[in-house]
């Protein structure tokens, strides 16, 4: 806080929700050429407090300064127009639309009343090729991957002539190629002079290319440390709260398990495939079991997920569910069957966002028992402080509608939903993803626990760490196809990338 | 904090209500001090009568419908078709009296299978065809006058049928019996929505229709449900808009009522995109629109201008609805005071 003219200040911000005091007088700053992560568990303000820089939310106390000057974002154009723009983690531009419009979209060049459609694309090239990414501007924004739209977002934020720039998880959705490359694109910006305020949850990208981190918890800042004097230890026991011994402790519950012969497969999957999405495939899954599925970004593992689950209709091969033969056309039928889904997009496929905490847990459930056989009210809560306790979902009461929680707290509900239906196979489709490092050991201790229980499980994720110290039995994707499978001694990360890396030669 | 939990809860449910309850009480308000004898409930041979009875019973097949309506906005959807279906109910009832001299039974049975059918067709139409609800009612909503035309061979039959006359006409313990019907078909509504999961599902549904799928919920059924719900409900709308007139009017039986019926839902705090519904809030809609109707014709205030002054008290709910105008009165009154 040296520094007598930051970019960026705020002292002493406060921000209170009905029931939750979201943001605590909370101090920041941020220089001219520097990144700052911003880190801490779901819940610790990070949104709040970019949602109060970028006046998404009005500030209870407390006051910001740019450059000195104080300021008052009262929506996120009015941000803009002061320099401060931000990329969310979910892409907030128009699919329908153009790659060129999206980034044009409200500040058109016009001429004569007339908007000039060249210089649109023209801006848009070039605005892109400063992130070195040329692509076809033309084109329907949704024909491009995540990666690609989150790159046109960060564009069109660039393209407004920012001061400063917020990243909201930006690299969430990208692989390690797109990363270095978004890296390389924050380098050049930081050269210019840009603020970066950049929020993820990969502790490793944090060490790559922030000077400084800044780390929240429960509302509150727990401080601004500059990135070279703060150990990984050290950041975690800030984020945390609490001794890293009990966190390694957790996460070291490796699964040395192997795969039992004598524990014979209940489902079997024969030449499963669909064209365009998943190369035909075979999968075994035994009880209790946790099969990771491995794979880059694009390799397929969400389009086998959703032909296991029936949300897409595979065109060939079987399924036998305890040697009976049965078809998976629908949701429904593979619930029916005991199986269950958590998919990755949680925002869309997840969270019904104007119910309750309940009735969103209890949604499966009853879903499955059918509208006649209605739970109680009673019964309802009870199923769903249960859970809430037993995920610790932090959220004010069971009432809460559910877009009132963080993201991280959303997920657990989701997952609640699904345990409260029971299920004998549950796919998990990156159930840790955008979550703080304290609940991702929630929910990989949570999946541990389930798979003693007997329950079998899918479990996919980016991380191959992850995928690692939670699977007995790990299926490698590349390529929208399955490649091989690991055992025992073979899953580590290595050999996940040795595997992805020999078919690839081949 | 238990405490304040609970009282929360509470109004979370009731704020909904509030607004359009106080729109209710201002109409009645403003009848209280300028419609004389708006408020004098006489007894006449056992029957009460007066304006605020009429009120009740003037507005039935409006809640009905709305009721019906209700349900179908909820799952994100919209029914345009009710006013034909009125009329075809209408004229199946008038045929059936006075051409097939059919038992009493038939006469209110069938316009009612008639109107479930219709409203399985539109539902069908949009559950299992995709086809968007404004367009698949559309077709119903213009056809369907044509058919109820077909069926009165475009006339207006005119009927003598005492039991069936009762219907919109006759006396339940001193109330109109539209009044039974209404209040009938309104637990039977609630029943059915909240102390079954299909509420729980329509509102899901309505919600998110992609992660209801992926959580196993029957969307299809269960918008199938509810627009053969909301066919039923304009059925009997249909048998007492005909048993009122002692008539089948095909061309202007239940016209434009689907309208109304939108905005009584709305007004009740249900949104268009669907979600979260309450089947009281649009009775205590539609009765805020039946009672402006009466409030302006016992004023008589020239028919012309009615729609203009419900257009105005239409505008009025939803400004005090919004939150957004709320707070921009609330800072205003702040600004003022400091």
């Amino acid at each position: 806080m040296s520094d007598a003219d930051p970019l960026l200040s705020a002292r002493g911000l406060s921000k209170i929700f009905p029931g939750v005091k979201a943001l605590d007088k909370v101090d920041f700053a941020l220089s001219r050429g520097e990144v700052c992560a911003l880190m801490g568990e779901n819940g610790a303000g990070k949104s709040t407090l970019i949602k109060l820089l970028t006046g998404v939310y009005r500030k209870d106390e407390g006051r910001i300064f740019l450059e000195g000057r104080e300021i008052e974002p009262r929506s996120p154009i009015d941000a803009q127009m002061l320099g401060i723009s931000t990329v969310y983690q979910e892409v907030n531009l128009i699919p329908a639309l153009s790659v060129a419009e999206n980034i044009a979209l409200g500040r058109q060049p016009v001429r004569f009343g007339r908007i000039q459609w060249k210089k649109v694309a023209r801006n848009a090239e070039q605005a892109l090729s400063r992130l070195d990414i040329r692509i076809d501007v033309q084109q329907p924004l949704g024909s491009y991957s995540i990666a690609i739209q989150q790159m046109v977002a960060i564009a069109r934020a660039l393209d407004l002539s920012a001061a400063i720039l917020i990243l909201d998880e930006p690299t969430s959705s990208l692989d390690a190629a797109e990363v270095a490359r978004l890296f390389a694109v924050m380098r050049r910006l930081k050269e210019q002079g840009l603020g970066i305020i950049f929020i993820t949850h990969f502790i490793d990208q944090v060490y790559q290319i922030s000077d400084r981190i800044a780390v929240l918890r429960n509302g509150r800042m727990m401080g601004n440390f500059a990135a070279a004097s703060l150990s990984r230890v050290e950041l975690i026991a800030a984020m945390l709260g609490k001794e890293l011994r009990e966190l390694e402790n957790t996460s070291l519950r490796k699964n040395g398990a192997a795969p039992d012969a004598e524990n014979k497969p209940f489902i079997t999957i024969r030449n499963m495939g669909k064209k365009g999405a998943c190369e035909p495939f075979d999968l075994d899954i035994r009880k209790g079991e946790i099969l990771g599925l491995a794979g880059l970004l694009g390799s397929g593992r969400t389009e086998l997920a959703r032909l296991l689950f029936g949300i897409d209709r595979a065109d060939q091969g079987s399924v036998t569910v305890n040697n009976d033969p049965c078809a998976i056309r629908s949701p429904r039928q593979s619930i029916a069957l005991g199986f269950g889904f958590c998919p990755e997009n949680r925002k869309e496929a997840g969270c019904i966002d104007e119910l309750t905490v309940r009735e969103n847990i209890v949604l499966a459930l009853q879903a499955k028992k059918g509208w006649l056989h209605t739970l109680s009210r009673a019964a309802q809560q009870e199923i769903a402080g249960g859970y809430i306790k037993a995920l610790s979902i932090a959220t004010p009461d069971a009432e809460q509608k559910i877009k009132n929680l963080s993201g991280g707290n959303q997920q657990k509900a989701i997952i609640a939903r699904w345990l409260a239906a029971d299920p004998r196979f549950l796919i998990l489709d990156e159930p840790t993803r955008g979550i703080d490092v304290g609940a991702k050991v929630e929910i990989q201790k949570l999946i541990l626990s389930l798979s003693e229980k007997g329950m079998s499980i899918l479990f996919i994720s980016a991380e191959l760490s992850e995928v690692v110290r939670c699977s007995h039995r790990i299926a490698v994707m590349r390529d929208r196809a399955k490649i091989t499978e690991l055992y025992g001694d073979e899953i580590h990360e290595e050999g996940i990338l040795r595997a992805i890396a020999q078919q690839k030669a081949v | 904090m238990k405490n304040r939990e609970g009282k929360r809860k509470h109004s979370d449910s009731s704020l909904r209500l509030l607004w359009p309850l106080a729109a209710l009480a201002l109409i009645l308000i403003y009848d209280l001090i300028f419609t004389p004898h708006f408020f004098t409930i006489v007894i006449k041979d056992g029957h009460l009568f007066g304006s605020l009875i009429d009120i009740l019973n003037r507005s039935a097949p409006l809640c009905l419908i709305a009721i019906g309506m209700t349900l179908v906005i909820a799952t994100a959807g919209i029914d345009i078709s009710v006013g034909s279906i009125i009329a075809i109910s209408g004229a199946v009832a008038a045929w059936l009296i006075a051409q097939a001299h059919a038992p009493l039974i038939a006469v209110l049975c069938v316009p009612c299978v008639v109107s479930l059918a219709l409203g399985l067709v539109n539902g069908s139409l949009i559950a299992y065809l995709g086809i968007q609800p404004i367009v698949a009612t559309l077709i119903l909503m213009v056809a369907g006058r044509g058919i109820a035309q077909l069926i009165t061979n475009g006339q207006i039959i005119v009927f003598e049928n005492k039991p069936f006359e009762y219907i919109a006409n006759g006396f339940l313990g001193g109330l109109p019996f539209t009044i039974t019907i209404v209040a009938a078909m309104l637990a039977l509504a609630l029943l059915l929505s909240r102390k079954t999961a299909l509420g729980l599902f329509i509102e899901s549904v309505g919600c998110n229709p992609e992660a209801s799928r992926y959580a196993g919920i029957n969307a299809g059924r269960v918008k199938l449900l509810a627009y053969a719900f909301c066919g039923l409900c304009a059925g009997i709308a249909g048998l007492i808009v005909a048993s009122n007139i002692k008539a089948a009017d095909s061309n202007n039986a239940g016209y434009l009522l689907e309208l109304d019926a939108i905005l009584a839902v709305v007004i009740g705090g249900t949104t268009l995109s669907g979600g979260k519904f309450s089947l009281v809030g649009a009775i205590i809609g539609a009765l805020i629109i039946q009672s402006l109707t009466t409030t302006i014709l016992t004023q008589g205030i020239p028919v012309e201008v009615t729609r203009v002054v419900k257009a105005l008290v239409v505008v009025a709910v939803f400004l005090l609805q919004s939150e957004n105008f709320r707070q921009a009165i609330g800072a205003s009154f702040a600004r003022r005071a400091a």
